[in-house]
C-alpha cells in the first residue's frame, strides 16, 4: 500500500515531519484588502499553501435566466494558478474545481443574507498561488476575508481547515506529505466558529470513533483560524477609527 | 437574557460580533437578531440611538432610499421612460411624468430630446419597491442634467466623509480646484472645470482615507489651502446633508433595504 | 415553490407525502447485466428514481509511480429526459460532484484491488471506467448511482489481452477483483428533521445534505456535505448512525 517515494513514517515521537505537534498548525498568516480593483480581496496562508481572493457585489446577475428572483446568488469559482505546484497545471476548468467552486459557495451561502438582494449576484474569485496541501481551506478562508472587505452583509465569518489521519494518528491541518502519502484527509468548515458545519469533504477510511474526534479536533480549529481572521481585519481597520471634524 | 449594551458609538464591529444580549434592544441597518442577541452583519462602525442599533459599512455597494439625492446615468430607453445606472446592483427607471414638467405628446415626441443615452442627472430616488424596482423623479429643486464633465465612483459608505460636516470638505476642494462638483449618495461623483484631474486624486485620497484620524489636515496641505473655516454659503447645488449615509429612521424593523 | 412549504410543514410533524417514516427507503430493486455491450452492468431503482450502470475496460500503459496498478474511474450523467430540468451541455456543477463522491466512496475503500489489474507491470493495465446513466430522477441520485456502479463492478468481468500484439479480445477473462462493498447513504436535513431517501420534491426542499458511505466492517470512506444549510456536531453523529444502519440494509441486497 505505500506509494513511490512514501518516507517511512509521518508521525515519529509524537511529532510530525515538519517539527508539529499533532494538534498544531502551520503558521497562519492573513491581509484584508489587497487586490485594488476588487471591491473586497483578502489573502491566506497556511504555512506554504497561499490563496487570494476577490469578491464582488451584490451585482447584476448574467445570464438572467439563472436569476434567482427571490434572492442574491453566491458564486465562488476556484481554480488554481499554473505555478502554484510542482508539474505545471494546465489553465481552464477542471472537475475538481467545479466541484470546490460549489461546495464553497454553499458554505458562504449559509452565513450571506441573500435575501436582501434579489436576482443579484456576488461573485468570490479564489486563486491558489501556492499549493502546498489544504488548498481549499486556505482559499475558503481567503473569501471570507474578501467578502467581509467588500461590505457583503454576513451572519458571521466562516472558517475552514483540513484534519486527517496519517499512520493511524489524527492530526490538525494536513501538510503536503501528510495529504499525499497520509490515510485520510478531511476538509471541514463551520460558521462563527461554532458546531455547525457548513462545508465537509472526507476521503479515507476512518472508524466511527475517529469520525467523531475529527469532527471535534476540526471544530477548534476552525475556531482558531476563526480568531485569526477577526483579530487581521481589527488590526486593519482599527488604526485611526474616528473623524477629526 | 438580560438586556445589555455592549458596544459604543463608532465602535468597531464585524459580521456576527454581539452588539447587544436582550430583547430591549433593536437591530436596525446593518444589524439582525439572533435569538436573544444582536448581532451585526457587516464590518463597520456602531450607530446608537436609543435602542435601536445600526451598523454603518465601510464599504460595500449602493442601497437605494427614497430621499437619496443621486447622480444617474441613462442606459436605455423605451416609449415613456428612460432606464439609469445608479452604480447598484439594480438600474432604476424614471417615468416621463417624472422626468418632465410640461405637458408631453407621446405620439409627436421622441423622449430622447431631454435626456439620451449617456445623459448623467441629478435626481432624487422616488421608491424603492420589495421587488427591487427603482424609481427616480426630478421634481426636485436640486435635480438637474449635469453636461459636460465627467463621472467617477466611490465606495458610497465614503459619500459622508467626502461631503464633510456641512459640506466643508467638498467646499475645500471645490473653492480650491475651481471645479464644479456633484456628489450623490450613490458613490457617484459629477466633476467638471479644468482642474479635474487634481479634483478626482484629492476624492481618491479622501476615499482611501476615509476611516483615519487627521484627514481635513491632510487634504489641506495637499490642496496647498489655508485651513478652511466653515462658510456660510454652504447652500449650493449639492447635496448638503451631513454625515449621515441613513440619514432616515435607522430601524425599519424588518430589514428590506440591506 | 409552495410546495417547499407544504413539504416542510409535513415534515416537521414527521410525516412525508408518500406515508414513510423519516428514515425509511422506498422499494430497492436491482438487476444485473442488463446491457450486453458493457464488461458488466446494472439497473438500480429506487422507488420512481432509475439508474443505470455500465463498465468499460480498456487497456492502458500504467502512471509511472504506480506501474503495477490498474485505473478506475467513476462518472455520473444526467441524462436530459430524466428530468425536465437536466440541459445538454456539459455536466452541471452537481453532476460532477456526485460523480466525484461516488468516484471516490469506490476508490478510497479499495473496492477494485488495482494490483489485480495489472497485465504486465510497467506496460499494460487494465483501465476499467464505470459510467452512470440517469433514466428518471425522483430524488436520491447519489445513492443510486453509488448502488448501481458498484452492482455493475461486481457483474463485471475481465477480458483478454494479446501482450505481443496489443490487441483486445472481446472474451470473458475472470471477474473483476472486487473485494469491499461501500453503500453511499444520503442524510437530508429539512428544518430540524433529518431523512433518508428524498424523492425529487423532498430533495429540492432540502436546507443541507450529507453522503456518508461506509464499509461492511463499520468503517466510513467517505463523506460530502453539499447544501446551503449546516449540521451540527450531533446531527452529524445521527447522520453517521443512520448510514451505518441502512447501509447494512442495502449491502443485503446486493
Amino acid at each position: 500500500m505505500s506509494k513511490a517515494g512514501a518516507p517511512e513514517k509521518l508521525i515519529v515521537n509524537g511529532k510530525r515531519l515538519d517539527g508539529r505537534n499533532l494538534d498544531e498548525f502551520r503558521t497562519l498568516d492573513a491581509k484584508i484588502g489587497v487586490l485594488k480593483s476588487s471591491q473586497g480581496s483578502g489573502e491566506f496562508s497556511f504555512g506554504d499553501t497561499k490563496a487570494v481572493a476577490g469578491a464582488f457585489g451584490p451585482r447584476q446577475m448574467h445570464p438572467r435566466k439563472l436569476q434567482n428572483v427571490e434572492r442574491a446568488t453566491v458564486r465562488c469559482k476556484y481554480f488554481m494558478a499554473p505555478f502554484s505546484t510542482e508539474d505545471r497545471i494546465r489553465p481552464g476548468h477542471s472537475r475538481r474545481g467545479t466541484e470546490i467552486s460549489k461546495v464553497i459557495s454553499e458554505a458562504f451561502t449559509a452565513s450571506v443574507f441573500t435575501e436582501n438582494f434579489r436576482k443579484s449576484a456576488i461573485d468570490v474569485f479564489i486563486s491558489i498561488v501556492q499549493a502546498s496541501a489544504s488548498t481549499r481551506c486556505a482559499g475558503l478562508n481567503a473569501a471570507c476575508l474578501a467578502l467581509v472587505d467588500a461590505g457583503i452583509p454576513m451572519k458571521d465569518l466562516v472558517t475552514s481547515v483540513a484534519v486527517g489521519k496519517v499512520d493511524d494518528t489524527l492530526v490538525l491541518d494536513v501538510g503536503k506529505a501528510e495529504d499525499n502519502y497520509g490515510q485520510v484527509d478531511f476538509a471541514l468548515s463551520t460558521i462563527g466558529g461554532s458546531d455547525r458545519f457548513v462545508h465537509m469533504q472526507m476521503d479515507g477510511i476512518v472508524t466511527r470513533e475517529e469520525f467523531s474526534k475529527l469532527l471535534e479536533m476540526g471544530e477548534k480549529g476552525c475556531k482558531q483560524v476563526y480568531d485569526k481572521l477577526k483579530q487581521t481585519i481589527r488590526e486593519k481597520y482599527s488604526m485611526g477609527v474616528g473623524t477629526d471634524e | 437574557m438580560e438586556n445589555e449594551l455592549l458596544v459604543k458609538e463608532r465602535n468597531l464591529v464585524l459580521p456576527g460580533d454581539i452588539m447587544a444580549t436582550g430583547i430591549d434592544f433593536l437591530p436596525g441597518n446593518g444589524c439582525y437578531r439572533d435569538g436573544q442577541e444582536v448581532k451585526s452583519k457587516l464590518l463597520g462602525l456602531v450607530r446608537v440611538k436609543d435602542r435601536f442599533l445600526s451598523v454603518i459599512p465601510l464599504s460595500g455597494v449602493y442601497n437605494p432610499r427614497p430621499g437619496d439625492g443621486i447622480v444617474a446615468k441613462v442606459i436605455d430607453i423605451q416609449s415613456s421612460f428612460w432606464i439609469f445606472d445608479i452604480n447598484s446592483p439594480y438600474d432604476a427607471i424614471l417615468q416621463l411624468s417624472e422626468g418632465v414638467e410640461e405637458f408631453v405628446d407621446l405620439s409627436k415626441t421622441d423622449i430622447t430630446r431631454y435626456y439620451d443615452v449617456g445623459d448623467v442627472i441629478y435626481a432624487k430616488v422616488l421608491n424603492v419597491a420589495k421587488s427591487r424596482s427603482i424609481t427616480l423623479t426630478m421634481n426636485d429643486y436640486r435635480a438637474k442634467k449635469l453636461t459636460g464633465g465627467m463621472t467617477l465612483n466611490i465606495t458610497p459608505s465614503k459619500v459622508p466623509r467626502l461631503i464633510g460636516r456641512q459640506g466643508s470638505m467638498i467646499e475645500l476642494i471645490k473653492k480650491n480646484t475651481g471645479c464644479q462638483i456633484v456628489v450623490g449618495q450613490n458613490g457617484v461623483v459629477w466633476v467638471k472645470g479644468e482642474n479635474t484631474a487634481k479634483a478626482i486624486e484629492v476624492i481618491r485620497i479622501i476615499e482611501n482615507d476615509a476611516h483615519t484620524v487627521g484627514l481635513t489636515d491632510k487634504i489641506t496641505k495637499f490642496l496647498g489651502a489655508e485651513p478652511m473655516q466653515i462658510s456660510e454659503e454652504v447652500i449650493n447645488d449639492n447635496n448638503q446633508e451631513t454625515t449621515e449615509v441613513t440619514n432616515e429612521e435607522e430601524n425599519t424593523g424588518e430589514d428590506v433595504n440591506e | 415553490m409552495n410546495n417547499e412549504k407544504y413539504i416542510k410543514n409535513m415534515i416537521s410533524e414527521g410525516k412525508r407525502l408518500d406515508s414513510r417514516g423519516l428514515v425509511d427507503f422506498r422499494e430497492v430493486t436491482i438487476e444485473k447485466g442488463v446491457v450486453k455491450t458493457a464488461e458488466g452492468s446494472a439497473r438500480v431503482k429506487i422507488g420512481d428514481t432509475e439508474v443505470l450502470a455500465g463498465v468499460k475496460l480498456k487497456v492502458m500503459e500504467p502512471y509511472p509511480d504506480t506501474p503495477n496498478e490498474g485505473g478506475l474511474m467513476v462518472g455520473l450523467e444526467f441524462v436530459p429526459f430524466a428530468n425536465p430540468k437536466f440541459e445538454t451541455g456539459p455536466p452541471n456543477a452537481t453532476a460532477v460532484e456526485m460523480s466525484r463522491v461516488i468516484d471516490r466512496g469506490i476508490r478510497e475503500s479499495k473496492t477494485i484491488d488495482t494490483e489485480k489489474l495489472c497485465i504486465k507491470a510497467g506496460e499494460a493495465v487494465w483501465s476499467v471506467s464505470v459510467d452512470i446513466h440517469v433514466m428518471n430522477d425522483d430524488g436520491n441520485l447519489l445513492d443510486a448511482g453509488a448502488l448501481a456502479a458498484l452492482a455493475a463492478l461486481e457483474d463485471a468481468n475481465l477480458l483478454k489481452y494479446d501482450l505481443e500484439a496489443k490487441k483486445l479480445i472481446r472474451e470473458e477473462a475472470g471477474v473483476l477483483p472486487v473485494v469491499h462493498k461501500p453503500i453511499a447513504v444520503t442524510i437530508v436535513k429539512i428544518g430540524d428533521s433529518l431523512l433518508l431517501d428524498p424523492t425529487l420534491e423532498e430533495w429540492n426542499a432540502l436546507e443541507a445534505r450529507v453522503t456518508i458511505t461506509t464499509m461492511e466492517n463499520g468503517d466510513i470512506c467517505a463523506l460530502q456535505k453539499g447544501g446551503d444549510g449546516y449540521f451540527t456536531k450531533e446531527e452529524l453523529e445521527k447522520a453517521a448512525d443512520l448510514s451505518l444502519e441502512a447501509g447494512k440494509a442495502l449491502r443485503e441486497k446486493l
